[in-house]
């Protein structure tokens, strides 16, 4: 006979280096997702355990977490989904732990910094203009316009667990974003920092990204479209040089 | 001190809040002044901020065939003629620079063919003037704002300090005191100038559409700290909050057709209002669903145990993947319903706070250098009720002043001596009162009885009796809050010392919400008393003013202003 509660088992963190795990009985019929069974075992068990919660409808990208050794959004995971009564919950890999499954994601927000995610324009002054973009146009970048920086690409990308220097997937898709919106005249400062050694360079294209991205972002295919576009960036900067050597 | 470092940090302008009207404000206090520095304070990331969760639209004069005093009209009207009308009149005019404004920073706004700005009909408008970005308007303004704010160093973020109060002495500004949640320190904010943009206080209801972060600190801080509150009452209950979670489905799935339901399978808004339908104003939808449901005519199904409406959209199927895609993709992950194919089930939720901060037409407190603007305040353009598409304009517009006027304030006034004992007092109401009790009362406990009474006794329908009940209930919450117990004593995000002081908060607007709707005796917008079901304009055509006293809220009233539109019958 199943059982009639979920066990979570939980990764607890001091953020001193000590470890240790925490199993809570947390009855079926209390919850439905991963985030209401962190949010009943607070409220009945266990006070102290430490966990990022907000708009709980997938959109604000506070409880980015590993369950079952997945990167995961806690409020969008639906428990039953798992099919497993076991339900195993840990910090982002990747990230420094803070306390229990918060994780600093400073680093996260840096990178997206990095790569200059706005629009730049010459005529900054005017204000008061209507720009025109056809839906057409709109298609081009939406895709990449629905990133929650959750962090979670990071957390599953490869590169990003060995290379603390890597742009990582979410900043490149950002950078994509704008590169493609056509109120943009940026793009060539973007390449000049997305195809930098920190860069697109260093994907290996092995998806993961994409994979656990709760908004089908799709990083993977942003980051070898931006490749592609550096190659032409990189073609264009070497000819410009050329000829102005030549004159 | 009691053991522990006090970190006290300086900027030219303190902000309180990382919502869209933080991050406005925090822009437009850098570009309007070229050396002010910017300090925005929030217990959140800003982009896990409530404002990500607006969904339908946004309203804005862009088109030669409607007009400001359409637009003001339909405020007014939606408002129950509570709105201040030289507010209303002032903020149309200043909304429609803030949609290209975001357009030139990248804000995706739906598009028609020809590449110009969409826009379409919601809930009480005369003219389709809600502006768009497919049915994630917040989501994508907030990542507009957030992107813009990249652009400049001068603006400095504290994500995660929970801000716990605020120290105004001599009429003027001292410092905002704060946990930096990351390592538990305590810190006192200074500066010259300060914004209060901290969100409404939907969440002291069991059933809402807020993020659990939406406690109402803002408004709760400001009340404590001496300055008034306004129309507090007014509570707007959404009309489709999805059952069982309350999170929202847009009320431009109606407003681009879709239909409720009772459980006959019957529309019924012909009954209530005769033109606009299911795209009357959220209180007519809400309270035309809660007499369904009382009649006996809910759902009660599959879907949960509480009575509920149907929100049909299965007739509008072809629109869901370009106009409606996110709540289409909520319905489907959340709830295992297709709304192409099936109904969505709904029911009245917490929405939105009318009520907040009383600030003048210019964003100005009665602290001079202290202001307001977004939902914590209350201008007032929404009177009793807020029209959907008047919210998120409202954070770009007045988020837009408020930056530039404290930017201008920063730049004349100088950051006074901090007031230590006040800190101190505040310091010690944590650390030994707080943290030290041994009452065995439990937070979560207390909290869940708060909410389900605001529920069962504050919701779309109001009787004297039911009033008079919460507020025997809030009062003895009060007293087993006395005797709370924080489990937790470590430094380090300590949720739960941050769940009490909110639930502190929370405790404190309760009161005055409950008190403001007994002692208002009469129906006007979401406030509705079955006891007195006419709108008095006689005794009431007047905003609610709260102060703080030691001994509870004490409230007085302020006349209306009225500039072109007399009250008149309010009908859709």
């Amino acid at each position: 006979m199943p059982s009639e509660n979920y066990v979570f088992d939980i990764e607890r963190n001091d953020g001193k280096g000590s470890i240790r795990h925490d199993r809570f009985q947390v009855p079926k019929k209390k919850i439905s997702t991963v985030l209401e069974g962190l949010t009943y075992i607070s409220e009945n068990l266990d006070g102290t355990l430490a966990f990022r919660h907000s708009c709980r409808m997938e959109i604000c990208g506070s409880c980015s977490m590993s369950i079952n050794g997945k990167p995961r959004m806690a409020c969008s995971t639906i428990a039953d989904s798992l099919n497993s009564e076991v339900i195993r919950v840990s910090p982002l890999p990747h990230y420094e732990v803070i306390k229990d499954l918060v994780v600093d994601i400073d680093p996260f927000f840096e990178k997206y910094k990095s790569v200059k995610p706005y629009i730049i324009r010459k005529d900054e002054e005017e204000h008061n203009k209507e720009l025109l973009q056809t839906p057409e146009q709109f298609k081009l970048y939406e895709q990449y316009s629905m990133c929650i920086k959750c962090g979670l690409c990071l957390a599953a990308c490869p590169i990003s667990g060995s290379d603390e220097n890597y742009i990582g997937p979410a900043a490149l898709a950002a950078a994509l974003r704008y590169n493609l919106d056509s109120r943009d005249q940026g793009s060539n400062v973007r390449l000049d920092i997305t195809g930098g050694e920190n860069g697109t360079a260093l994907c290996h294209y092995a998806g993961e990204c994409s994979e656990v991205c709760p908004k089908d972002v799709d990083p993977s295919k942003a980051i070898q479209i931006l490749r592609r576009s550096g190659i032409a960036h990189e073609l264009k900067q070497f000819f410009r040089r050329e000829k102005d050597a030549r004159r | 001190m009691i053991g522990l470092h006090l970190e006290i940090i300086k900027e030219d302008v303190i902000i309180m809040g990382g919502g869209m009207a933080g991050l406005r404000a925090a822009i437009s206090a850098v570009e309007s002044n070229p050396t002010v520095s910017v300090g925005l304070v929030s217990k959140l990331y800003p982009l896990r901020s409530h404002s990500v969760s607006a969904e339908g639209g946004t309203s804005a004069v862009l088109n030669p065939k409607d007009s400001f005093d359409l637009h003001s009209f339909d405020t007014i009207k939606g408002s129950d003629y509570l709105a201040d009308q030289d507010a209303v009149e002032e903020f149309v005019k200043i909304v429609p620079e803030q949609i290209y404004t975001t357009d030139r920073w990248g804000c995706p706004w739906s598009r028609n063919a020809d590449g110009t700005i969409s826009q379409r009909d919601f809930g009480g408008l005369s003219f389709p003037r809600a502006t768009f970005a497919a049915d994630k308007t917040g989501f994508h303004v907030m990542q507009t704002l957030f992107s813009r704010c990249q652009m400049y160093d001068r603006i400095h973020f504290y994500n995660e300090f929970f801000v716990t109060s605020a120290i105004i002495e001599n009429n003027q500004f001292n410092c905002l005191t704060a946990i930096n949640l990351h390592t538990g320190e305590f810190v006192a904010f200074q500066g010259k100038s300060l914004i209060f943009a901290a969100g409404g206080a939907g969440r002291l209801y069991e059933f809402s559409t807020y993020a659990s972060s939406v406690t109402g600190d803002g408004d709760a801080i400001v009340y404590r700290a001496g300055l008034s509150l306004k129309d507090m009452e007014f509570m707007q209950f959404h009309p489709t909050g999805l059952i069982p979670s309350g999170i929202l489905i847009t009320e431009a799935a109606r407003a681009e057709g879709g239909y409720l339901r009772n459980s006959e399978n019957k529309r019924f808004m012909e009954k209530y209002a005769p033109t606009k339908l299911e795209e009357a104003p959220r209180d007519i939808v809400s309270r035309a669903m809660m007499w369904e449901i009382l009649a006996g005519r809910g759902y009660k199904d599959e879907h949960g145990d509480t009575p509920h409406i149907h929100l049909d959209l299965t007739h509008i199927a072809d629109k869901l993947e370009e106009r409606l895609p996110m709540i289409t993709d909520i319905a489907k992950k959340f709830n295992k319903i297709d709304p192409a194919e099936e109904p969505i089930p709904v029911r009245p939720a917490t929405h939105y706070t009318m009520g907040g901060i009383d600030v003048n037409i210019f964003t100005e407190t009665s602290v001079p250098g202290v202001f307001g603007a977004g939902e914590n305040a209350a201008i007032s353009i929404h009177g009793a009720n807020r029209l959907g598409s008047n919210s998120t304009n409202e954070c770009l517009a007045f988020g837009n002043v408020v930056g530039v006027k404290a930017a201008k304030w920063a730049s004349s006034h100088e950051i006074p001596e901090l007031e230590r004992n006040k800190v101190m007092i505040e310091e010690k109401r944590i650390w030994e009162n707080i943290l030290k009790n041994k009452g065995g009362e439990n937070v979560a406990s207390i909290r869940e009885d708060l909410r389900t009474g605001m529920d069962l006794n504050v919701g779309v329908l109001r009787t004297e009796s039911e009033l008079e009940k919460q507020a025997r209930n809030i009062r003895d919450l009060k007293l087993r809050y006395e005797n709370i117990t924080v489990g937790d004593k470590s430094g380090v995000f300590n949720l739960q010392l941050q769940e009490t002081l909110e639930l502190g908060f929370m405790l404190d607007l309760a009161e005055m919400i409950t008190v403001g709707a007994l002692m208002r005796k009469e129906s006007r917008g979401a406030h509705y008393r079955n006891d007195y079901p006419e709108r008095d304009d006689k005794n009431f055509l007047k905003h609610t003013i709260i102060k703080y006293t030691r001994e509870g809220p004490e409230f007085h009233y302020r006349d209306v202003v009225i500039t072109k539109w007399q009250p008149a019958a309010r009908v859709y």
